[in-house]
């Protein structure tokens, strides 16, 4: 029966070329929008460390002084260079990295490459296991390379294939500043989205090219890239570490409810600690909020994104209500042909499954129509500048919603019309032909 | 022209009457609110920023190596003299930013020492005594700085110039009275004496954070000399900017080869500073536009559709009234006056649609409240959309001949 209907859905589909069209562009149209507009929302919302995010936090206080207070405002986004050496040394977590975004000039040893500036990392020896980087060559620098400042360098797979043609580079030198780094390990391909970790250097920025242990950076003044706030007497680089300005950002792993539970106790503990030493002054203000919440807290999706796809939506809204109403008109027109069926003993449910297969043929149609404007809408966003422009690519599951969307709202706009058209008696038809 | 025998024809066509005004409502929504965000976005990115856009491109340059703040310094004169002797530049300046640039330096100003609540947000432009001639700011009031009162620093996080030049937006914020010239302000570090008013200089992010004090910027007396590198802001002749560009890179490297100048972006125009700055805002511009033009039309396309359809089905009516008497006249104003009582009832309930989705908007995401204009735009917009849609399938309708009444359907 379904072959059936099929063809004659293929066949009434042929008879109103015009109206047929109109109902399958509608569709493709809101389709093509909303799809376009769903996948830069799915690839920007999604899960940067899918599988880890849950066990890690970003630890916030606040150690600023009485000015410009406001009771109940947030702690600062970062964290400054003693408080963030201190919970680094406490070791209460079962992870911890403290890290900061920075450029660097690389001097290649080969005479055939300029100098450039790459965009590095210091951070701590933990940042890798706790963040699962893959590594393709060597190992991260230790804890003790950490505390020694050691000069050493994690490099990416990208700056690897540049510098070294792609082979093992461990253990070669890299120079950095006019200072001599030994690589000890080269990342695999590594592209967390969003760049959850310093959301301030470029929310959907690539990873950086270039790690080097925050100890060593400072020790050889590393340029640092972030926002850097300051407040009251702070504002000397040259003693950054003693200074009140957060530019750090800390990240924790714990691994249990309990622990999360247990660390927030001890950043009470921290800060009321502070606060009898003198150095903090305001009220105890802590917050642990996990990965996700964080970006949450950031605004990483931009709002633009997210109006757009509510925009689309109600762009496919309109499109759906303008084929129901074409649909009606194109069943109700058939009155005559439905009444002879009826007539010839065809029940109302079966010409009801007819016109709802004939709408599912329209959105099949709308939808492949629609995929092929979706994949020209994100090739059109692709070639934007922004920095999360090259992510917009459809994956399965989004094909899969693609269609889903498509025939689902389609049958949906198709219920109305066939219904209505189920309801003509046929002996009233048969009488005015 | 009667309405009443219209709706109780309508009144049979419960459906479709429903479905054309629930688009038209959903579509007025919609077209207001995109008409709306496209003058937002068009507005904001036409703000002017005060200096001689079109002859002006600036230099990213980054030093290799570890030169101190000393030898940075030097360098960056060198290169000031390379650049200032170049065919078809008039003047260059090194600052730390300029406006559009996207982020950089702000700082909270205070009128007193003591107060515990900033007075305002400000951008800073570090810059040398040709600073004020090559962006082509006007100085209001003041003077500019000497060549003598130009230091140099480090990458210290505490200003504390002597002496400031301000933007009059932001004397005026600071010094209501006017007499800006003269007073004390401070910046993080300390002090600094107000010596010169320029009339208008942009923020170097046009960010909404950055939108409370867009156009309040300090300039302070400093070079920024630092390994980091810093910003050579050249001013050309007229219709020399394409030349002065080219040459540019190459006598920087041909005096000093130890610096690093990005391909993509080490070099660029003012135009393409712009273009960059405002890319999200022309981008959702052109966005809502085709929204709304696409929406217009699929709109038109469905009550052409559905009104093809009625006149299909009331031919043997028409042709009825026709005999009866009717001119082809009254056919057409029948389908118009009809389309309107539709259209009429879906612009009365999209009104209440786009007022509900903007107060949605504006909660949600940064948005002005919708002006009225809009809503009058797009409701004469969409009648006239209706009528203009519906002339076809009612000329046609005029055009059925009485003998249509002897046929049977």
């Amino acid at each position: 029966m379904f072959t059936y209907y099929l063809d004659l859905a293929l066949r009434s589909l042929g008879r109103n070329k015009i109206l047929t069209t109109l109902m399958v562009l509608a569709i493709a149209l809101g389709i093509g929008a909303s799809m376009t507009t769903l996948t830069v929302l799915h690839v920007l919302s999604g899960d940067p460390l899918p599988g880890a995010s849950g066990t890690l936090f970003y630890p916030r206080i606040d150690p600023r002084d009485q000015d410009s207070y406001e009771e109940g405002k947030d702690p600062p986004y970062q964290v400054t260079w003693i408080d963030g050496m201190n919970m680094l040394h406490a070791k209460r977590a079962d992870r911890q990295a403290l890290m900061t975004g920075g450029s660097v000039p690389v001097q290649p040893a080969q005479a055939n490459l300029d100098p450039f500036y790459s965009d590095a990392r210091y951070t701590s020896s933990d940042f890798f296991p706790m963040f699962r980087v893959p590594f393709l060559y060597g190992r991260p620098w230790s804890a003790e390379e950490d505390d020694g400042k050691a000069r050493v360098v994690v490099i990416s797979r990208k700056l690897n294939e540049k510098l070294f043609g792609g082979k093992d580079s461990t253990g070669q030198i890299l120079r950095m500043k006019d200072t001599a780094f030994r690589v000890v390990g080269v990342l695999d391909e590594w592209r967390p989205n969003p760049h959850f970790y310093d959301v301030d250097t470029g929310k959907y920025a690539a990873s950086e090219d270039v790690f080097v242990p925050l100890t060593t950076s400072h020790d050889i003044r590393l340029e640092h890239d972030g926002s850097t706030d300051c407040w009251g007497t702070g504002g000397d680089e040259e003693h950054a570490e003693t200074q009140p300005c957060v530019w750090l950002q800390f990240w924790v792993q714990l691994d249990s409810a309990a622990k999360v539970a247990a660390y927030k106790e001890y950043l009470v503990h921290y800060s009321e600690e502070q606060r009898a030493l003198g150095r903090f002054v305001r009220p105890v203000n802590v917050r642990l909020p996990g990965l996700m919440e964080w970006l949450d807290i950031n605004k990483v999706v931009p709002g633009d994104v997210r109006l757009q796809t509510w925009l689309a939506f109600g762009f496919l809204l309109v499109c759906l209500v303008n084929t129901v109403g074409l649909m009606l008109a194109k069943f109700l027109r058939r009155a005559g042909e439905l009444g002879v069926r009826r007539a010839l003993g065809a029940s109302k449910r079966e010409v009801f499954m007819q016109l709802l297969i004939e709408s599912g043929v329209i959105g099949l149609a709308g939808g492949l129509c629609g995929l092929l404007l979706a994949f020209i809408g994100l090739w059109l966003v692709r070639r934007q500048p922004s920095d999360y422009a090259s992510l917009a690519h459809l994956d399965m599951a989004m094909l899969l919603t693609t269609f889903v969307l498509a025939i689902g709202s389609t049958l949906l706009a198709g219920l109305l019309p066939a219904w209505r058209a189920c309801q003509i008696t046929p002996a009233l038809q048969l009488k005015s032909q | 022209m009667q309405i009443k025998p219209i709706l109780s024809a309508l009144r049979r066509h419960k459906a479709g009457t429903f479905l054309i005004a629930m688009q038209i409502a959903l579509t007025l929504a919609i077209v207001c609110n995109a008409l709306f965000i496209i003058h937002q976005r068009v507005a904001h990115l036409s703000e002017p920023t005060g200096i001689d856009e079109p002859n002006l491109f600036v230099i990213k340059s980054e030093w290799v190596g570890a030169p101190g703040t000393e030898r940075v310094d030097a360098m960056i004169r060198e290169d000031l003299q390379v650049l200032r002797q170049l065919p078809g530049v008039q003047d260059v300046t090194p600052s730390n930013s300029y406006p559009l640039r996207g982020g950089g330096w702000d700082d909270a100003i205070r009128l007193k020492p003591d107060q515990t609540q900033d007075s305002s947000g400000a951008t800073i432009y570090f810059a040398d005594e040709h600073f004020i001639d090559t962006l082509g700011l006007k100085l209001v009031a003041g003077r500019n700085f000497r060549a003598d009162e130009i230091g140099h620093m480090d990458m210290r996080y505490k200003l504390a110039p002597p002496m400031v030049i301000v933007t009059k937006a932001l004397a005026d914020k600071l010094f209501p009275a006017g007499d800006a010239v003269g007073k004390t302000i401070y910046l993080v570090g300390g002090p600094a004496t107000i010596v010169g008013e320029v009339e208008l200089l942009q923020a170097q992010s046009v960010s909404q954070w950055a939108s409370a004090f867009a156009y309040r910027s300090v300039i302070i007396p400093e070079r920024l000399a630092i390994s980091l590198g810093s910003f050579y802001i050249v001013r050309t002749r007229p219709g020399q900017l394409d030349t002065a560009m080219r040459a540019a890179g190459k006598a920087l490297f041909a005096h000093n080869p130890r610096r690093v100048i990005n391909e993509d972006d080490g070099i660029l125009s003012f135009s393409e500073v712009r273009s960059r700055a405002y890319e999200s805002d022309r981008g959702m511009a052109i966005l809502m536009g085709v929204i709304s033009v696409v929406l217009l039309a699929v709109t038109a396309a469905g009550i052409v559709g559905l009104t093809s359809f009625w006149v299909g089905q009331r031919r043997r009516q028409i042709g009825v009234r026709r005999a009866l008497g009717a001119t082809r006249r009254d056919i057409l104003h029948y389908f118009m006056t009809e389309n309107l009582l539709i259209s009429g009832a879906g612009v009365v309930l999209g009104v209440v649609l786009a007022l509900v989705m903007n107060l949605w908007m504006v909660t949600h995401f940064e948005m002005h409240r919708l002006s009225l204009a809009y809503l009058v735009g797009g409701v004469v917009i969409l009648l006239l959309l209706g009528q203009g849609a519906v002339l076809a399938p009612a000329l046609r309708a005029s055009r059925v001949p009485p003998v249509e009444a002897t046929r049977s359907v």
